[in-house]
């Protein structure tokens, strides 16, 4: 199929800001799901609340908008009634590590299958420029006028000790890099996450005078490397890109479908 | 063929019920006096199929039912005052996204932490305005585990019917007291399934499109028809939109496919109220002091009735006003400081003539305190 095919060209034009890194996300998206073979059908995308989130109506798959920072505890009753099929939660840094900071560590947790998608741009884009739990010690926002005194998460360290099963860093700039990861996190039977690092322009990026979207993008590059690299070891401030975990524990429905099997037609005890 | 006789907390008869009513998907949070609901689920439902999990908190229980909905599950959830106010947000999304649920309150003293293990109705409000912005919502309770069964399979069926939340407020006398219970065979009360659309795969499918009667035949999430379903205002498609008309016929919709169906959906019990002089109304535990009062005095002659109000919201208001057209006084009798009184002050032609006999410190309202406030009406004295 064509990339055109995946859009929803009635939803059109998007919400979007010239620049902004979210809309390569959904192409590298709709490349990754392409790549594997997936029928529309059997794809339901879950979002909350944010510029992020807005990416379900886009596309053609099942799609869910629900609540800020709640689209994982949505998604888990969706994957509970139709386990069959591949869930994808995108999420902004604030919907996933704020407001839905404890469904995200209890999503992993469970080891669910499915995959969250935190696009980190490290604002509150949607809402004009706040911080966020990403935004970073000294950075400025709207809400942090004098520079933010907030220590950030670091996604990914998150996300591994909370159980995830697969974990994944990429960027708006490493897009070729993002569809192979994106196509194992969606075939990855278990909690998948993938941090994307995505430009926005408007905001964090005027706030904190880092230029326009391509000077953003350039800075992906130039601030971040492959996991393990030398040149981490030379330079420690480099942000480490690639996947960090990917290991197979007991998944949530599957194990609950065996304890169904176990009890079926039991009496009452 | 003799009937199961059973010997339940009220909670467990909701289980029971919920079961006789197809419940496949619940999600829940422990929170007394409501945890009874959320051990027996977790317990029953994997035996029939169904699947039932514990979540971080109520906020991710109501928001995983309703996801569960959505792919064509009967879905529930329970817990009691913190958790209902945690709750609020996600009912919201349900009323605008039209989704079948139930969300069962066994409600205890409040505000905050309150009373956890002592009987209350002060979230009667809550429920009907909870969640913020203009909307209808179904509330029933019951005072009896006859009627906690009845009443609970209706939740679903109306629940169903009208594609919205159903909540079912009782209270913590009813969940945690023990009395029989005549278990109704299958088949004996109707079950109401869901509405499912017929348009066939690859026709331009809308979702949100509600037939002539208000109803809204949908697909089940995950299925055949791909669509979009949001809490944004939404046009027939579940696009997002700020159309005024597409905005202004959405909140017609959503509100008078309840309202419009008061006299279906509400349901009232009627005690001796064709020559009353005095009328209590009241609603979950207290009705069953109320009605003993009424009982005592019948048999001594004196006139007086019972109306006891199975459905809260859409408050039965009409219903309400001819019932009570002729009493001399009515007595509204409620674990709270009023909030049905002021409904029923409303609905009554004269308001003057509306009493209230409460209380408000986590005890129970007894056939005495009934009694005596008649005789304050009556300005006798106690
Ligand atoms: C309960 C609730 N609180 C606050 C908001 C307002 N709000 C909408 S989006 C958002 C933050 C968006 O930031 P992020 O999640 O990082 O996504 P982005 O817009 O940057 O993609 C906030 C605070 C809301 N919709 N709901
Ligand atoms: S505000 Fe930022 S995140 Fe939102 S669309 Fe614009 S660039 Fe993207």
């Amino acid at each position: 199929m064509a990339v055109r095919d995946y859009i929803r060209e009635r939803f059109m034009p998007h919400i979007w800001c010239p620049g902004c890194g979210h809309g390569i996300v959904m192409n590298t998206l709709i490349r990754a799901v392409e790549n594997l073979g997936l029928r529309k059908n059997d794809i339901i995308m879950v979002s909350g609340i944010g510029c992020s989130a807005r990416i379900t109506g886009y596309l053609d798959f099942h799609t869910l908008h629900t609540l800020h920072g709640r689209a994982l505890a949505f998604a888990t009753g969706v994957k509970l009634g139709r386990p069959d099929l591949h869930i994808i939660v995108p999420m902004g840094d604030g919907d996933a590590t704020a407001i839905g900071g404890n469904h995200f560590i209890h999503a992993a947790r469970r080891n669910i299958d499915m995959t969250a998608i935190i696009m980190n741009n490290r604002i509150y884009g949607m809402t004009g420029g706040q911080y966020s739990p990403l935004s970073g010690y000294g950075r400025m926002a709207t809400t942090a006028p004098y520079g933010n005194i907030d220590q950030a998460f670091d996604i990914v360290e998150l996300a591994w000790s909370a159980g995830a099963t697969f974990v994944a860093r990429t960027t708006t700039y490493h897009a070729h890099d993002m569809v192979t990861i994106l196509e194992k996190a969606i075939v990855h039977k278990g909690f998948s996450v993938v941090e994307v690092l995505s430009q926005c322009p408007t905001y964090y990026g005027r706030k904190n005078k880092l230029g326009d979207a391509v000077e953003m993008m350039k800075s992906y590059q130039k601030g971040t490397t492959p996991i393990g690299s030398n040149a981490k070891k030379q330079n420690p401030d480099l942000v480490e890109r690639g996947i960090f975990v990917q290991e197979e524990k007991p998944e949530y429905c599957t194990e609950y479908e065996k304890i169904i099997q176990k009890v079926k037609g039991e009496k009452q005890r | 063929m003799t009937k199961q006789i059973l010997f339940l907390q009220g909670n467990d008869v909701c289980v029971e019920a919920a079961i006789y009513a197809g419940v496949n998907f619940f999600a829940g949070y422990p929170i007394t006096p409501a945890t009874e609901i959320v051990e027996r689920l977790a317990e029953q439902l994997p035996r029939k199929g169904g699947k039932f999990i514990q979540m971080e908190d109520e906020i991710a229980s109501m928001c995983a039912i309703i996801g569960a909905s959505l792919t064509g599950m009967k879905s529930m959830t329970a817990t009691s005052g913190p958790g209902f106010s945690l709750k609020q947000e996600a009912i919201g999304y349900a009323v605008m996204a039209e989704i079948p649920c139930v969300i069962v309150n066994v409600q205890r003293g409040g505000p905050s932490t309150g009373m956890p293990t002592c009987v209350s109705q002060g979230d009667v409000m809550q429920a009907r305005w909870g969640t913020h912005g203009d909307h209808a919502i179904i509330t029933m309770t019951a005072s009896n585990h006859q009627d906690v069964f009845a009443t609970t399979v209706e939740a679903f069926n109306l629940a169903e019917t009208y594609r919205t939340p159903v909540i079912l407020l009782f209270d913590e006398v009813i969940g945690h007291m023990r009395e029989r219970l005549i278990m109704p065979e299958p088949g004996e009360i109707p079950l109401i399934e869901r509405l499912r659309t017929s348009v066939k795969e690859g026709t331009d499918y809308h979702p949100y499109l509600p037939r002539d009667d208000g109803r809204l035949p949908m697909s089940d999430f995950g299925g055949v028809h791909r669509f979009n379903v949001t809490g944004l205002v939404h046009d027939m498609w579940g696009f997002p939109s700020n159309n005024p008309n597409i905005a202004h016929g959405l909140m017609r919709h959503l509100v008078d496919k309840i309202e419009n169906h008061v006299s279906e959906i509400a349901k009232v019990k009627e005690y001796y109220l064709d020559d009353a002089d005095g009328i209590l109304i009241s609603y979950g535990s207290p009705a069953r002091s109320a009605r003993h009062v009424v009982e005592n005095r019948r048999k001594r002659g004196i006139r007086l009735g019972l109306l006891e109000l199975q459905t809260l919201w859409p408050f039965p208001a009409e219903k309400v006003r001819d019932l009570c057209s002729k009493a001399k006084y009515i007595l509204v009798v409620e674990l709270n400081m009023g909030q049905i009184m002021q409904e029923v002050k409303k609905a009554v032609e004269d308001p003057g003539k509306v009493f209230l006999a409460n209380k408000i410190d986590g005890t129970f309202i007894s056939p005495t305190d009934i009694r005596n406030i008649i005789r304050l009406i009556q300005g006798k004295g106690v």
